[in-house]
C-alpha cells in the first residue's frame, strides 16, 4: 500500500522507541504525581505552595521549552557537576532519551498530581473517619483506604494524560532520539517522499492512541466492578 | 548567574519581543479561526444521522489522535512538496506564499483547534438540558433560532472552563512553530541560546514570558466567565459536569 522504500523496518523500530518512551516515563509520571497530589493535600503550607506552584508554572510553559531547557541545560548542570567532583575538565553526554523522560515526567507529573488530588478528595470522607475510629494510623489509611480506591476515580483522568503522553512522545524527536517522527524525517528527507512517511508514522501514532484508548476502557471498567451502578 | 539573565533580557530583547508578536499572532488567528471551524463541526457530530456525524467524527478523531508535531510536518513537508510538484507552480505569483511555512503552521493550527474546541462543544450542546430545547420547539423556535437563542449560549456557560484550557493548550502548541523555522517565542530563544551558549538564561526568559501570557489569558478568561454566569444566582456551582479535553 505504502511504498516506504524498504524503510518498513525503521519505521518499526521507531515505533519501538516509542513504545519504551511511553512507558519509562508512566511510573515516574505517577510517583511524581502521588508526590505533588501529596503535597496539595498537605497541612504544612509550604508544600502546598510548592505543589500548586509546581502545577501552575507546568501548566504555562510548552512542552518542547521544557524537553530543550533540560536537554541543553541538564548536559550542561551535569558536566559543571562532574568537573566541580573531579576537578579536571570534563565531557558528559546525557543521553537525549533519559533527558526526554526526564522533562516528560516532570511535565505529565504535573498534570497527574491534579488527576490524583481530584481522586483523593472524592473518596467519602466517612470512610477516612471509620478507618481513624478503627484507630488505623494516617500511613495504613492511605494504603488500605485510599490507595485501592484511587484507582477507579483516578483512571478516566490517567486514561486522558496517557493519550496526552503518547502524542507528547513525539516532541522528543527534536533532540534527536531515534522514535516514529524522527525515522520518518530520515525516510522523509533521504527518500523524497515526505508525504508518505509521515502519513505512516501518523497512523501508526493513531493505531497507539486507540490501543491506549481500549485498553484504558478496560481497565476502567476493571476498577468499576462490585461498584453498583446509578 | 543574574549577569546573564540580565544581558540576554537587554542584548537580544528585540528577537524576545519580536518572537512575542509572532506567538501572540499565531495563537490569536488559531483560536478565532479554529472556533469559528468548531462551531458547524460541533452541530455536525451531534445530529442524528449516522452519515452527517461520521464526517466530524473522522476528523476530530484523526486531529486529536496523532501529535501536532506530526501533523504539523506532513502539511508543511508532505503537502508542500505535493504543492510544489504541481506543473508551474513555482512561477505562479501565489508561490511566495505556498512556500512560507508561516501559512502550513497557521492551517495546521486552526485545524488542530478546530478538532479539540469541537469535541468540547459536542459536550456542552449534549448537556444543555432537554426541557429546555423541547421549551423552545413549544414556542415555535425553528432549530436555527433554538440552537441561537438557546443551546449556544448554554453551551458557552457550560464549556468556558475546558475552552479556556484549551487556548492555553494552543497558546503552548505555537511553539512547535519553531521545528517549521518559524522565530516565534520558543524559536527567538533557540537562537539565543545557539548565539550565546546560555541554555538556561534563554529558555528560562522565554518560560517566564508564556507564564505571563497564561496569567493575562487565564485573568481576560475569568472576567468573561463571570459575564457569561450573570444570571446565576449560586456562582459557586457548575450547571454542567465537563471532562476537560487534552489538557
Amino acid at each position: 500500500m505504502f511504498d516506504l522504500y524498504g524503510r518498513g523496518w525503521q519505521m518499526l523500530e521507531g515505533g519501538f522507541v516509542t513504545i519504551q518512551l511511553c512507558l519509562s516515563v508512566l511510573p515516574f509520571m505517577i510517583i511524581i504525581g502521588l508526590l505533588g497530589a501529596s503535597a496539595k493535600l498537605s497541612s504544612f503550607r509550604l508544600l502546598r505552595i510548592i505543589g500548586e506552584s509546581y502545577t501552575v508554572i507546568i501548566r504555562g510553559i510548552p512542552e518542547l521549552l521544557v524537553i530543550l531547557l533540560i536537554y541543553f541545560g541538564g548536559t550542561i548542570a551535569i558536566q559543571n557537576l562532574a568537573e566541580w567532583l573531579s576537578g579536571e575538565e570534563t565531557r558528559v553526554d546525557i543521553p537525549a532519551f533519559w533527558s526526554g523522560v526526564a522533562a516528560l515526567a516532570l511535565v505529565q507529573g504535573a498534570f497527574a498530581s491534579e488527576v490524583f488530588r481530584a481522586a483523593i478528595q472524592s473518596i467519602p470522607v466517612g470512610q477516612i473517619e471509620a478507618a481513624t475510629a478503627c484507630g488505623m494510623t494516617p500511613r495504613q489509611i492511605f494504603l488500605r483506604i485510599k490507595l485501592p480506591q484511587l484507582w477507579r476515580f483516578a483512571l478516566p483522568g490517567l486514561n486522558n494524560l496517557f493519550q496526552v503522553l503518547i502524542k507528547d512522545t513525539a516532541l522528543i524527536s527534536v533532540v534527536g532520539v531515534e522514535e516514529i517522527m524522527r525515522k520518518a524525517a530520515i525516510g522523509a528527507g533521504t527518500e523524497k517522499a515526505p508525504f508518505t512517511f509521515y502519513l505512516v508514522a501518523m497512523l501508526m501514532f493513531l493505531a497507539f492512541t486507540t490501543i491506549s484508548l481500549f485498553v484504558f476502557n478496560r481497565l476502567e471498567k476493571r476498577a468499576a466492578r462490585g461498584i453498583a451502578r446509578a | 548567574m543574574f549577569e546573564d539573565f540580565i544581558y540576554v533580557l537587554t542584548k537580544y530583547d528585540v528577537w524576545l519581543w519580536r518572537g512575542f508578536l509572532l506567538t501572540a499572532q499565531l495563537l490569536v488567528i488559531s483560536v478565532a479561526f479554529g472556533t469559528v471551524l468548531a462551531i458547524p463541526l460541533a452541530v455536525a457530530r451531534v445530529s442524528k444521522k449516522v452519515w452527517i456525524q461520521a464526517v466530524p467524527f473522522a476528523f476530530i478523531y484523526m486531529f486529536r489522535g496523532t501529535p501536532l508535531i506530526g501533523q504539523l510536518f506532513m502539511m508543511y513537508y508532505g503537502v508542500g512538496q505535493l504543492v510544489a510538484n504541481i506543473d508551474g507552480i513555482q512561477d505562479h505569483w501565489t508561490w511566495t506564499y505556498l512556500r512560507d511555512p508561516y501559512w502550513y503552521c497557521l492551517l495546521t493550527f486552526v485545524l488542530n483547534t478546530a478538532a479539540y474546541v469541537a469535541e468540547i462543544m459536542r459536550g456542552g450542546i449534549q448537556n444543555v438540558p432537554s426541557g429546555e430545547i423541547e421549551a423552545a420547539r413549544a414556542c415555535g423556535m425553528t432549530p436555527f433560532t433554538t440552537y441561537r437563542r438557546i443551546i449556544f449560549p448554554r453551551m458557552w456557560q457550560m464549556i468556558w472552563p475546558a475552552y479556556t484550557n484549551d487556548v492555553i493548550f494552543t497558546l503552548k502548541a505555537t511553539s512547535l512553530a519553531s521545528t517549521v523555522t518559524l522565530i516565534e517565542l520558543t524559536g527567538a530563544a533557540r537562537k539565543i541560546v545557539a548565539r550565546t551558549a546560555l541554555p538556561y538564561e534563554a529558555f528560562i526568559s522565554a518560560g517566564l514570558i508564556y507564564l505571563i501570557i497564561v496569567y493575562v489569558l487565564t485573568l481576560g478568561f475569568k472576567m468573561i466567565e463571570r459575564y457569561l454566569r450573570r444570571s446565576e444566582k449560586r456562582k459557586d456551582k457548575l450547571p454542567g459536569k465537563i471532562k476537560p479535553m487534552g489538557v
